[in-house]
């Protein structure tokens, strides 16, 4: 009867074809290492911002007489609505942290290098969509760092010549921050963005599955079926799908099913990270002020600029980057050259040997130099433009555009150690 | 289904010409998504130029006007006032009005259209709160000026032309909007010749 049902629905609707291809059957390299928690981590993060903000929605009032009002509702009378805003609003630095990681390391091992540049490409164009999103969402509490910030943020679009001033006007539809903005933000923050964003993580999946994922060693793991490879006792162990062998012209080594390997691997994962998660939330759910800054509990006020407008965290990388350039307009555009850089890799590289334990030392030293600068501007961001700071941040701002030039001129004639042939 | 061969020519055009006015389709239906997010007339009213008759400011005497809901001060300064500004510009941070904190008609020592007539954004540059027309007792805040501005929040301190003075909290001179003179009696806060 089951059965029946079963053979029914998959002649209509190939369900259980579709999860051995993409779960069950997917052949995933054997030696994967905690760096790839961080995947799957995003999306249970994801997850939770929709589903914590689609319960937060149910009492928010996105108005510029009733935001702040009701985010204090949330938080005091509704049952439970503090954890609710409180995972809504620590995921969202979480979120950072895990896309981070997610980011460095594709860079430490290649996972941008051919043939994953689109795969590359959608990661970028989420981590965007990311930004655009969590900026958004900050301003709904209608707090004073929601304005201001968003007033700092807005006024970056002020500098395009020409058509800057009415750029700011449209996007904010009214002549400062108002209500106007604050509906149309609200909008975007829980229908369209998160819409994009679902799109483009299942593209991201999709474009990985094709082309297969990379791993620490950064070799290939399906190799031409021309009788020179030697299947070991643990090869012949696991059928994947022949959509992976390309009907038997390539053969899977050293590769283990993404189900129940890898969801189990990443199940240790997600208890790690909701330990920590939890712990966020429980004790310290406001990060010492970074990720719910201080002027954020007193509500907007237009006429009060705070003391030192500072982005939340996740931002202050960039912002620094624009502060350190004197000049407004080449400030906003070295901002986005250090994005654009990012999601350039893949061209910037022009080495053929993906990862970095076989890379040169100094390619090591290398990616060390762009974390450096990368945290160090992130630090300086919340600090105030001032001083030896305003210097040190032109110094890491040069160190960060000098990681992808340098990469640029030696990757093509890198000493690179012997690849091995099969995973380590 | 016929067997007729197929012009291609012809199939290519009529794509093309299907794609030309369906992309046009696309681009008008655009335009009431991208234009709703144009200010909307409430807002255009309430962001909207506001005029006050000046024909009864004596000199030295200062009034307020709300625009966009901040207070605008018009102040008649006498002689004796705008001869003054030239006396302490060392002791300012930005005498000659560098940062754009004016429209280009306000970038000189008196800041204003009419030497006499002073238009500036009544709000602190520090953190928003109104600061203080201080007539004749000044010299207590900057020894030998006799006039000027001070905030009472912070202790910030503007000299008659809304020209900020050095150490103090505040980073750049007060705001001056966009204002234009309907008649001798008559000026216009919000708007001037450049935006009608």
């Amino acid at each position: 009867m089951f059965k029946n049902l079963m053979s029914w629905i998959e002649y209509r609707l190939p369900f259980m074809e579709k999860m051995n291809l993409h779960v069950v059957q997917y052949p995933a390299p054997k030696n994967f290492n905690f760096w790839y928690f961080f995947g799957s981590l995003a999306m249970l993060v994801l997850v939770n911002q929709i589903l914590t903000g689609i319960w937060l929605t149910m009492n928010y009032e996105p108005s510029a007489e009733g935001a702040f009002a009701s985010v204090e509702y949330i938080m005091r009378d509704v049952d439970y609505g503090w954890l609710l805003r409180y995972m809504h609003s620590t995921g969202a630095s979480a979120f950072f942290v895990v896309v981070y990681l997610h980011m460095l390391r594709g860079m430490m091992y290649g996972s941008y290098q051919k043939p994953r540049e689109l795969l590359w490409i959608f990661g970028m164009l989420i981590f965007l969509v990311l930004m655009a999103e969590a900026f958004m969402g900050y301003l709904l509490p209608w707090g004073q760092m929601s304005f201001w910030g968003a007033q700092v943020i807005i006024s970056i679009f002020g500098v395009i010549p020409g058509i800057g001033e009415d750029l700011t006007l449209w996007i904010r539809g009214d002549y400062v921050i108002s209500g106007a903005t604050l509906n149309r933000f609200f909008a975007l923050h829980v229908i369209a963005l998160p819409l994009v964003l679902v799109i483009l993580v299942f593209l991201h999946i999709m474009a990985l599955h094709e082309v297969g994922s990379n791993n620490p060693d950064g070799i290939d793991i399906k190799k031409d079926n021309d009788g020179s490879v030697e299947l070991t006792e643990a090869d012949k162990k696991f059928t994947f799908h022949q959509y992976f062998t390309r009907g038997g012209k390539k053969v899977i080594v050293d590769a283990i099913p993404f189900h129940p390997y890898y969801t189990v691997k990443d199940l240790v994962g997600v208890a790690g990270f909701l330990l920590i998660f939890a712990w966020v939330i429980f004790f310290l759910p406001e990060g010492g002020g970074y990720f719910l800054e201080p002027p954020n509990f007193e509500a907007a006020n237009p006429l009060k600029t705070p003391d030192h407008i500072a982005p939340v965290w996740y931002f202050t990388p960039f912002y620094a980057i624009l502060r350190a350039v004197p000049d407004q307009l080449f400030g906003a555009v070295f901002m986005f050259l250090a994005i654009v850089a990012l999601a350039l890799l893949p061209w910037i590289d022009r080495g053929s040997v993906r990862s970095v334990r076989y890379r040169s030392g100094l390619h090591t030293a290398n990616l060390i130099n762009f974390c450096v600068s990368f945290v160090a501007l992130g630090v300086l961001g919340v600090l105030p433009a001032e001083g030896i700071y305003t210097l040190l941040a032109q110094i890491f701002s040069f160190t960060y555009f000098g990681f992808f030039i340098l990469l640029w001129f030696y990757s093509k004639n890198e000493k690179t150690k012997p690849l091995p042939v099969r995973l380590t | 289904m016929s067997n007729a061969p197929v012009d291609h020519g012809r199939r290519r055009f009529l794509t093309i010409a299907t794609s030309v006015v369906g992309g046009v389709g696309a681009i008008g239906a655009a335009v009431p998504f991208v234009a709703s997010w144009m200010p909307s007339e409430k807002a255009k009213q309430a962001g909207a130029a506001v005029s006050a008759d000046i024909s009864k400011l004596e000199p030295g005497q200062l009034i307020r006007v709300e625009w966009r809901g901040k207070p605008v001060w018009i102040v008649k300064r006498p002689q004796a006032m705008l001869d003054e500004l030239a006396t302490h510009e060392d002791k300012l941070r930005d005498p000659a009005s560098e940062v754009e904190q004016q429209p280009a008609y306000a970038q000189n020592r008196h800041r204003s259209k009419k030497p006499e007539i002073f238009v500036a954004v009544g709000i602190c540059t520090h953190l928003g709160c109104s600061p203080t027309y201080i007539a004749n007792d000044f010299a207590a805040q900057v020894e030998g000026v006799s006039s000027g501005f001070f905030c009472p929040c912070h202790g910030s301190k503007f000299d008659m032309a809304g020209r900020v003075f050095q150490s103090v909290p505040a980073p750049s001179n007060l705001q001056v909007p966009p204002y234009m003179f309907i008649d001798d009696n008559t000026i216009v806060i919000g708007e001037d010749e450049g935006t009608v």
